[in-house]
């Protein structure tokens, strides 16, 4: 809106005022003959973009529009990119109460059959459908318990402690607590590493990356498989690398691993549990150091996992 | 004696499938599972169900609804009943009473998650003429 100072009725900073809340989503361009800096300060403080002083020569004209349409296209831009975060998160919520609504509805239908005795009344003959039910709700439970972790991650509320960490330690810890799981299936797990390797890390998220990429690794493994966690140095990385002998993935399915909920469903992993949010988290982890999570993979042979973390962001955190 | 009536169930979660399979042979029915669309067409080169009772949402989000449109060209006569979690969270709120609906949708029946028992068991044996 080009807004004359001098009009009959009322000037032009009277009609600003008037327009009150309105002005805001307008870009008014005051132009009068009568410049003064008083009067540009008080159109500008009462919510005028610009100010253009009469007489002005086309080019000046041509200026002043310029700038404001730049204005008027980044206000659409922000308008437009908070649209679609909004709908990111609305998205997120509906597939959340879906993974939720799931196992809940799971345990009522166990409930039901059990309530009404569908089989008799030995209870030995619902032990599968307890069984069940358990699974589902520890299901639910892990997928609450990763969602108040990614939600943490995402608030930058969770307290972060930087500290030197041994890598190779950390790797060991993150071992022994998948051992009893491999075990149950035969799978081994073997380390290759320095004798020891510092990070500046925190230790909560260098754990919660481990033990991510490792129980991932036997989860996903065939019995008798073979799981190998790797951690090098090199001149600009800390990679870490954790390889399986599992199921594997296709390049299709690999696109989708890093998307919330993308969980991969086929007959093969049917019977793993998991809440589909492990690998966002790890990425978000990854991001916190600046690092990058990368996959390699070939079904029904295995899948590679290797996140980098360049050296200048430990030696950086080192100093914070 | 009445002969048993055989009710092919696609969904895919497993304990779905479990628990309308308990409740169906308690009911004498004969029950396939599929979990699947796929396993679901592989089913009909074997054997001819009286009755198709299908989940619309599986890995892909209309895979339900295609699979329906399979079956039917196999198998016309057969009813549909599809079953769905997804209209409550959606507002993708739709029916199979009108003729337009059917040409769409080509279900026989349409129940929504959680399905109680008993309602399933009337509507089967609504659209089987029992």
């Amino acid at each position: 809106m080009f807004l004359d100072y001098k009009l009959p009725d009322m000037n032009g900073i009277e009609i600003i005022e008037k327009l009150g809340e309105h002005a805001k989503d307008l870009i008014i361009i005051m132009i009068t003959a009568y410049a003064s800096i008083e009067v540009a300060i008080e159109a500008t403080r009462k919510g005028a973009y610009d100010f253009l002083p009469k007489p002005f020569t086309p080019n000046e004209l041509r200026t002043v529009t310029r700038k404001a349409a730049e204005r008027i296209l980044l206000a659409r831009k922000n308008a437009q990119l908070a649209h679609e975060k909004k709908q990111v998160r609305f998205e997120f919520i509906r597939v959340l109460g879906h993974e939720l609504k799931a196992p809940l509805g799971a345990v009522e239908g166990y409930l039901e059959l059990m309530k009404t005795k569908t089989l008799g009344d030995n209870l030995d003959s619902y032990l599968q459908f307890i069984e069940r039910s358990s699974i589902r709700l520890q299901q639910m439970r892990k997928l609450i318990v990763d969602l108040l972790d990614m939600t943490r991650l995402e608030s930058g509320k969770k307290s972060r402690n930087l500290v030197a960490v041994d890598l190779r330690k950390a790797a060991e810890n993150a071992i022994e607590l998948a051992t009893p799981a491999a075990n149950a299936r035969s799978i081994s797990i073997s380390l290759e590493a320095p004798a020891t390797l510092s990070i500046m890390a925190d230790v909560g998220e260098i754990d919660m990356m481990l033990n991510n990429l490792i129980s991932n690794a036997v989860k996903y493994n065939r019995d008798e498989g073979k799981v190998m966690v790797r951690l090098e140095q090199t001149a600009d990385n800390i990679s870490v690398q954790v390889a399986d002998t599992g199921i594997g993935m296709s390049a299709e399915e690999q696109q989708k691993l890093f998307k919330e909920f993308s969980r991969i469903k086929n007959a093969k992993t049917a019977n793993i549990l998991g809440s589909g949010l492990g690998l966002s988290i790890l990425k978000r982890l990854a991001e916190l150091y600046e690092g990058n999570i990368s996959v390699a993979s070939e079904p029904d042979q295995g899948t590679t996992f290797t996140l980098t973390i360049p050296l200048s962001k430990c030696a950086e955190a080192s100093t914070t | 004696m009445q002969q048993v009536r055989t009710i092919l169930l696609v969904d895919d979660d497993h304990d779905f499938r479990t628990q309308q399979k308990v409740m169906l042979e308690a009911h004498n029915y004969k029950v396939i599972e599929a979990e699947n669309a796929t396993a679901a067409i592989e089913v009909l080169n074997h054997q001819t169900p009286d009755l198709a009772v299908v989940d619309l949402m599986m890995e892909e989000h209309d895979s339900g609804f295609t699979l329906c449109h399979n079956l039917k060209k196999r198998l016309p006569e057969m009813p549909i009943i599809m079953v769905t979690g997804v209209a409550a969270e959606t507002g993708l709120a739709f029916n199979v009473k009108t003729r337009e609906e059917h040409r769409w949708i080509k279900a026989d029946a349409l129940l929504e998650k959680p399905v109680r028992a008993e309602q399933l068991h009337q509507e089967i044996k609504r659209l089987l003429k029992e």
